[in-house]
């Protein structure tokens, strides 16, 4: 035991005069978590809170649980995006929950989201399906899952708001044709399969004509959702959630 | 007798089978020979999981997120596509039946106990000079996974290379069968770096240039090459000036295949994925080995003709200019006014070899991609580089890559817009 505390501390003294000799103020890299991710605010926009660009959404303020997956699934490929699935392709699960956590925690402006100018008719019938839903299709509202104000739910589903009509109808053409996949049972791979073009458009048009709120993921822990979702633990498995 | 219960509390696995060992030498009963069976075995299937993550079987025998050893990742090479079978236990689709003389024998001579010959994809030219017992272990371990019952999907190879028959004269031509032979001349040290780094390794499969027949010659080891479909140039290991290792101090090689980042460079793309999945798992003396083996690899004589000795410099002053201004806007904050970087998270570009050499595909790649290094035991949480292929078009990209290529001392050719541009659509399985 002496001789392993012995090593320990040799080994100690050595790491601390090296980063003496080594590091002047000007060399040394924060040891934070927002200088780990700067290869994200690229296109994520700095904390995170999105940029111009339709593609790249804002990560800020969004359920960890639900950013996690996601890192996941890119690394794993369950989700594809080449530079996405290129970039966390060896990093372990710790450090993406790290990150997802980290971006999880902001909370920065959002970006004024550009006027949407699309027929009235079109942002009517988006507004409905995403409060009612289509029961015709079985297809539950929006705001049943991801919050009456739109804002997501913790711990895996995101907020709605905020996201242009492109990126929502992407998604959701990507979930129809399997290239974004969530864990099993996976309902919006239902839900977006379930859509009509039309439907997408609608849906897609009004979310990104809503006003962006402050409004953060609501906590409900317990509450049974429409559909099973294999990201939202609680639905699949209501009694653990209840014995936690 | 007070091996059961520290049996039950899993105690390092050589330690047990010390103790269990001493009590069954003072103890010679039938139940205790039971326990040192077992402790053995455990011990053997501890020391295969060690040498298969050596060998870094699970970068091709499983897809990511998949069951470990399932198989059917699939491998593009310039011939087709192969796809690694599952190797997991299981009778009908994986090596359920395969006895340890045929692991041995497929890992030494590259044939399956069925008798057709494997395509070189899978090293055997490397792993043919595996120990027998090292074998063995690695057979144990894979026996050990839980068994996955999945067809193996067959290769997807263009005519004629689906013509297993052509593996004769490859073989013939780039295969040589044999353990690895230590060099009485060297040290202990030095012999078992050479036998992990040509063994299990398999080093040479990227770091030796592959000619048009999949083949890496002996006579040009360890010189680089194009890594085919990845769009990677894995840099020569000699003590070339290109990205040799001579010069490099023993513990910066350690810590680059280790941790995945050093004081003179980082691990990216296909590297990245060999220190992830295999380097950051091995003991410090074995990785030693390595360095210590690599370090003495002698120098070659590099690329016949060297692009950086070309007489463009006087036409890049514009390009040069421009990429100065880019790079104090963009990249010095990390790596500073100087190329010096911020070590080890922040790669030093001044002298570093991977930019300067004779292929410009790694600098520019990691420009427009960025990347993260390897989180590893040593390196949990890298920092990353962003991509810049979303802002720079492909003339900004080659004016920085030309600056750092050929500022503070460093020696590389120029880069054109058009070299930017077939990179940008190079694609990343």
């Amino acid at each position: 035991m002496k001789i392993l505390n012995a090593s320990i501390a040799i080994a100690l003294a050595g790491y601390a005069g090296a980063a003496v000799g080594q590091a002047t103020a000007a060399d040394r890299i924060p040891d934070t978590m927002e200088a780990r991710v700067q290869a994200c605010i690229g296109c994520h926009g700095p904390q995170g809170r999105g940029v111009e660009n339709v593609y790249f959404p804002r990560l800020a303020g969004k359920p960890a649980g639900y950013l996690y997956n996601q890192l996941v699934a890119f690394r794993d490929g369950r989700r594809k995006y080449v530079p996405m699935n290129y970039l966390l392709a060896y990093l372990p699960d710790a450090y993406l929950m790290r990150m997802a956590e980290h971006f999880a925690s902001l909370n920065p402006p959002p970006l004024a989201q550009p006027r949407v100018d699309r027929p009235a008719q079109l942002l009517r019938d988006g507004q409905r399906i995403v409060t009612e839903g289509v029961p015709g299709k079985k297809i539950p509202a929006c705001i049943a899952c991801h919050g009456a104000e739109l804002g997501g739910r913790e711990p895996g589903i995101p907020g709605l708001l905020g996201l242009r009509a492109d990126y929502v109808s992407a998604q959701l053409g990507a979930w129809r044709f399997g290239v974004r996949t969530a864990l099993e049972p996976d309902c919006m791979q239902f839900i977006a399969s379930s859509l009509s073009e039309p439907e997408v458009a609608a849906v897609s048009a009004h979310l990104a004509s809503l006003p962006v709120t402050t409004s953060r993921p609501v906590r409900q822990p317990g509450v049974r959702l429409p559909l099973a979702c294999g990201s939202q633990p609680s639905t699949t498995m209501p009694k653990q959630e209840a014995r936690r | 007798m007070n091996a059961r219960p520290l049996f039950r509390k899993m105690l390092p696995a050589s330690l047990l089978v010390a103790l269990v060992a001493g009590a069954a030498w003072m103890l010679p009963s039938q139940a205790q020979n039971k326990v040192s069976a077992a402790a053995g075995k455990q011990s053997v299937v501890e020391h295969g999981k060690y040498l298969a993550q050596a060998g870094d079987c699970i970068a091709c025998h499983t897809v990511p997120g998949a069951k470990i050893f399932s198989g059917n990742r699939p491998m593009p090479t310039p011939f087709g596509t192969l796809y690694a079978p599952n190797i997991t236990p299981d009778r009908d689709t994986g090596i359920g039946k395969w006895s340890a003389d045929d692991f041995y024998n497929m890992m030494h001579t590259g044939r399956s106990p069925k008798g057709y010959l494997l395509y070189p994809a899978m090293p055997f030219a490397s792993y043919t000079k595996v120990t027998r017992a090292d074998s063995d272990a690695i057979f144990a371990y894979l026996r050990s996974v839980p068994a996955v019952r999945q067809q193996s999907r067959d290769h997807d190879l263009r005519f004629p290379y689906n013509n297993r028959a052509l593996l004769i004269g490859w073989r013939t031509l780039y295969f040589k069968e044999g353990e690895y032979q230590p060099d009485r001349s060297k040290s202990v040290e030095w012999n078992r770096g050479a036998y992990l780094v040509q063994g299990l390794g398999h080093c040479a499969m990227c770091h030796t240039p592959i000619n048009a027949l999949g083949g890496s010659s002996q006579e040009r080891a360890f010189q680089g090459g194009l890594i085919p479909m990845q769009n990677w140039y894995a840099p020569s290991l000699t003590s070339n000036r290109e990205a040799g290792l001579g010069d490099w101090a023993l513990q910066d090689i350690v810590d680059l295949l280790q941790m995945g980042v050093s004081n003179r460079g980082t691990v990216y793309g296909p590297m990245a994925e060999v220190t992830f999945n295999s380097l950051q798992f091995m003991s410090d003396e074995d990785i030693r080995a390595m360095a210590v083996y690599l370090k003495s690899l002698p120098a070659d004589q590099g690329p016949a003709s060297d692009p950086a000795e070309a007489p463009a410099r006087a036409d890049i002053n514009q390009a040069y200019s421009e990429g100065r201004r880019i790079y104090a806007a963009r990249c010095a904050t990390c790596h500073g006014a100087e190329g010096r970087g911020k070590l080890p998270h922040y790669p030093p570009l001044a002298r570093n070899q991977s930019i300067g050499m004779s292929s410009a595909v790694n600098p520019i790649r990691m420009v427009l991609n960025g990347g993260y290094p390897p989180g590893t035991r040593r390196n949990p949480m890298p920092y990353g580089m962003p991509p810049f292929a979303q802002d720079l078009n492909d003339n900004e990209i080659a004016a920085v890559v030309t600056f750092i290529r050929t500022a503070w001392g460093n020696r590389g050719a120029p880069v054109t817009a058009r070299e930017v541009n077939q990179l940008r659509s190079a694609t990343v399985e």
